[in-house]
């Protein structure tokens, strides 16, 4: 019986740690992983009515999802906002995280406490927002029609492509913002004192010093922002319209009225493989970048 | 008094391929202050944590004045410990720090009272029931801890290295404190620290421990007098070891040719075979003698002063002797550098002093 | 670098503007007597409120938010403490895989874990509603709720929890008696914003709540319709300030007793 008892207790670290662990993983395994091959296998079935599915695999699917110039331009499209707002969440929010993390000396918690609220606050609200702004009778066509700039209710303003950029831009940005401040927060100090000191210019030191080691943060903040945008639905159906219009719209269209849950389930395999693909890509690049830099 | 009080039988803890601790059997006395002493990593703080129960042994049992704790849990256990960095509950005060072990023993409001107020009277901190741990001193923190451990009147006391936190001047109260509060209260003490010094002067008895093994179990003053291996001899103390070989036995003594130095006949405590080369012979620097003449000792040896250095109640001079190239360490007492007069003097070596071990 | 950089701080100030200002265009015009949200103002009222109070399904809604958000909250809180201890307190095989693996909800496109769990639930037979919601916000939420509380319980003492054993206390007790009051307010940090995140989550109840609407279902339904938008707006605020209430009272809580300022960071990555 004491060897039992021995047994229990002198159970190794991987031991205690994956008993912990158990409840997370079995969740994940039983609410994600399985789902998602069910989807998988699900995208080599087919649609034969509405409400029955023949079950002999095929790759008919994707055959199916490239033949359709529409899915492939708007996975393409998808691929490309995701990409543009991307780009001009970092551009436009790494100097704010430099300044905070560099030249803020007084009341950081009160900045700290700016720079995460909007990350926490409703997503479909914050969308929402831009409607309000970008509609035809909105708050900046009305404001440019008052003060006589226009005469005519500028109408691009919603349902395009640009509107969507814009809103996603906002609605992501604070996800860009926390991962970004952290990385810069981190480096110490006196590296970037140290490489003064080496004599290199302000603007060397930011290029060799500073921007490689807040890399960590730049490629946290590419993929928290890239990936989920890339599946993005509620911007495109609020703000996009027809010409905004994403391939999760599509993927949705395929679950609800067109009832196609086969080629509904291969785009959204597509759509997976696309983000999986290039977010590896990017990171490896830009890792190789760094290495070149310094 | 019972001579095995902890029966430590064939213990061995393996984490994965690393033996932290390596077969080891001792006892340990009731009532003894004893200390587990070794370099970080020699397996001391593991086997603690073994007798206290937040590690299983791989194989072997531990028995505690008769029972086999092996496998109870840490609370089912007559130990109690104070931790290394004191490990002071941050969220109640001093007093409800005492208090959380006394609530499974079955005690009236009184009886918990008072062992309380003993315990606080014990180890002087009457008056700072109601501080918090962020308000005390490192040293009112390790009274804290030992007074949480203390009133549980534990059968054993176990102690992970708890003076390395404090300065050097309290280290030293601490120590005597310590050592007189044990002799006072009688429980047996299992004391962990790599500071030999530590070990020396508080412990009734040290085991050294290396690489998972006991290297030496025995009174202080035997661990400096008669090391019985080269590790032993070099980490307690210092030392200056010479090459040698032995020749011929002659009773509880041997003939060694030193290195250099020619043939002596010294004691032979370990009973070390004849005509072994792998032998070392280990001289302690304050069993020298430094003088500025020759001197009439077993052996006395021409020198050069190359470097000292001055510690106040002595002097340490390193010396090269004619004819070997090697640094002698020696301290005096009564010397200090203005002494010698071109740096040459004399170093002379008692027979007696030099304990011939064996290499591994 | 002790010398100023004003442009750099006017240009953080434009952004935060950027950040914060269409937000706050809910909450004006939500006061604006006129159902279309433009300038100038009409004027002032308290309508849009007051409409909030008769609508039944409105009612329904939040009722049906409020219960999936404890439920979701609760159970993924539990579940992420007990990996995130795994994660502060262990080093172990399959480390970086596991803390991925848990992380994966948090990265792939939300509408992907919809569908795949939808798929999964209707080819069981079980009816669309707030069950299968409450399962999948249970999984969107347990990343954010372990980023949460390891930032809380990274550098904890766990000696104290031995300290605890060496004391007579058995696991259980350890746990009541000093796990649980020190982790408290990670605890309770994770718990309010993993309601939030379940209170807001919009994809997931898209499709899978079926006829049972939560909050955002029941705003997404009403903002179709130009006339009823103004009262979406009274409920948008309403919302906003009660996040925003939770949201500083969470970041608190979670510095409670924690003076170093990198740990105010909700997200570690």
């Amino acid at each position: 019986m004491f060897q039992a008892w021995r047994n229990l207790y002198s159970k190794s670290d991987n031991a205690k740690a994956y008993s912990l662990l158990s409840p997370a993983l079995f969740l994940i395994i039983l609410v994600m992983l399985i789902p998602m091959a069910l989807m998988l296998s699900f995208s080599s079935f087919t649609q034969v009515s509405m409400m029955e599915i023949d079950f002999t695999p095929t790759f008919q699917r994707y055959i199916d999802f490239f033949e359709k110039s529409l899915l492939v331009s708007l996975l393409i499209k998808s691929v490309k906002i995701s990409f543009i707002v991307t780009l001009i969440t970092l551009l436009t929010a790494y100097p704010v995280c430099y300044y905070i993390a560099f030249y803020v000396k007084k009341n950081k918690m009160l900045w700290l406490v700016l720079l995460t609220l909007p990350f926490w606050t409703s997503y479909l609200l914050r969308v929402f927002s831009w409607k309000i702004i970008l509609g035809t009778k909105g708050v900046f066509n009305s404001t440019l029609l008052g003060a006589g700039i226009i005469s005519e209710p500028l109408t691009f303003l919603m349902y395009s492509e640009e509107a969507v950029i814009i809103t996603l831009t906002h609605a992501w940005a604070a996800f860009a913002l926390l991962p970004l401040y952290v990385s810069l927060e981190k480096i110490d100090f006196s590296y970037i004192e140290a490489a003064r000191d080496l004599g290199l210019s302000k603007f060397e030191v930011f290029w060799k010093v500073t921007f490689p080691l807040s890399l960590p943060g730049v490629i946290g903040a590419i993929l928290i922002i890239f990936i989920p945008t890339v599946g993005d639905y509620v911007t495109p159906a609020l703000i996009g319209g027809t010409e905004g219009r994403m391939l999760s719209n599509m993927i949705q269209a395929y679950f609800g009225k067109i009832n196609n849950i086969p080629l509904g389930a291969a785009s959204a395999t597509i759509m997976l493989t696309t983000v999986i693909l290039i977010t590896a890509i990017v990171s490896y690049t830009t890792k190789r970048l760094t290495q070149r830099l310094s | 008094m019972n001579e095995n009080f902890i029966q430590i039988n064939g213990i061995s803890k393996h984490f994965g391929n690393v033996k932290a601790v390596d077969d080891v059997s001792f006892s340990i006395k009731e009532g003894e202050f004893f200390s587990l002493l070794g370099p970080s990593g020699c397996g001391k703080t593991t086997l603690l944590r073994l007798l206290a129960g937040f590690e299983y042994p791989t194989n072997g049992n531990l028995l505690i004045d008769g029972s086999d704790i092996t496998a109870l849990p840490p609370d089912k256990r007559p130990t109690n410990m104070v931790f290394q960095n004191y490990a002071i509950f941050p969220h109640i005060n001093v007093e409800q720090n005492i208090k959380f072990g006394l609530r499974k023993l079955g005690l009236t409001d009184d009886e918990i009272k008072k062992r309380v107020d003993d315990v606080l009277a014990l180890v002087k901190l009457e008056g700072y029931e109601e501080r918090f741990s962020g308000q005390l001193s490192g040293g009112q923190r390790q009274r804290v801890a030992l007074a949480r451990a203390l009133v549980r009147q534990p059968k054993v006391l176990l102690l992970d290295e708890p003076l390395g936190a404090l300065d050097k001047k309290l280290r030293d109260e601490m120590q005597l404190e310590l050592r007189t509060l044990q002799k006072e209260i009688g429980i047996t003490f299992v004391f962990v620290t790599h500071d030999q010094q530590e070990a020396i002067s508080m412990s009734d008895r040290v085991a050294v421990m290396s690489e998972g093994k006991i290297q030496q179990l025995s009174a202080p003053n035997e661990l400096y007098k008669n090391p019985e291996n080269i590790f032993v001899s070099d980490f307690i103390g210092e030392t200056n070891f010479l090459k040698a070989s032995t020749r011929s036995k002659d009773g509880d003594h041997i003939n060694v040719a030193i290195e250099d130095l020619g043939d002596f006949k010294v004691k032979n405590n370990l009973n070390i075979p004849e005509n072994s080369s792998d032998v070392v012979c280990s001289v302690r620097p304050e069993s020298m003698m430094i003088s500025r003449d020759k001197s009439d000792w077993d052996i006395c040896l021409e020198a050069k002063i190359n470097q000292t250095s001055y510690l106040g109640e002595m002097t340490r001079f390193y010396v090269e002797v004619s004819g070997i190239n090697k640094v002698i360490t020696v301290s005096s007492q009564h010397f200090d550098n203005q002494s010698f007069e071109n740096n040459t003097c004399f170093i002379s070596i008692s027979l007696e002093d030099i304990s011939l071990l064996q290499k591994k | 670098m002790n010398e100023k950089n004003n442009s750099l701080l006017v240009y953080t100030l434009i952004y935060f503007g950027f950040l914060y200002i269409p937000v706050l265009f809910l909450p004006i015009f939500s006061f604006n007597d006129a159902n279309y949200m433009s300038f100038p103002l009409a004027g002032f009222t308290t309508d849009h409120y007051e409409e909030m109070w008769s609508k039944r399904n409105l009612h329904k809604a939040l009722w049906a938010s409020v219960k999936v958000g404890v439920v979701a909250s609760v159970v993924s809180t539990a579940i992420a403490l007990l990996a995130a201890k795994a994660f502060v307190r262990y080093k172990f095989r399959g480390q970086n895989v596991s803390y991925g693996a848990i992380m994966m909800p948090f990265l792939i496109p939300e509408i992907i874990l919809a569908v795949s769990i939808l798929i999964i639930w209707i080819n069981l037979g079980f009816p669309l509603g707030l069950v299968p919601v409450t399962i999948g916000h249970i999984l969107f939420c347990t990343p954010f709720a372990m980023l949460i509380l390891i930032a809380r319980i990274e550098g904890f003492d766990f000696s104290l929890e031995e300290a605890s054993r060496d004391l007579g206390e058995n696991a259980w007790g350890t746990f009541y008696r000093v796990s649980l009051p020190l982790y408290l307010p990670g605890i309770i940090a994770a718990l309010l914003l993993s309601f939030i995140i379940s209170f807001d989550e919009f994809i997931l109840a898209f499709f899978l709540s079926g006829s049972d609407a939560t909050l955002p279902m029941y705003m997404w339904n009403q903002m179709r319709f130009v006339k009823k938008l103004p009262h979406v707006l009274a409920l948008g605020a309403v919302i906003i300030v009660f996040t925003t209430f939770i949201v500083l009272l969470a970041f608190w809580l979670r510095n409670v007793g924690q003076g170093k300022e990198k740990q105010d960071i909700a997200i570690k990555l």
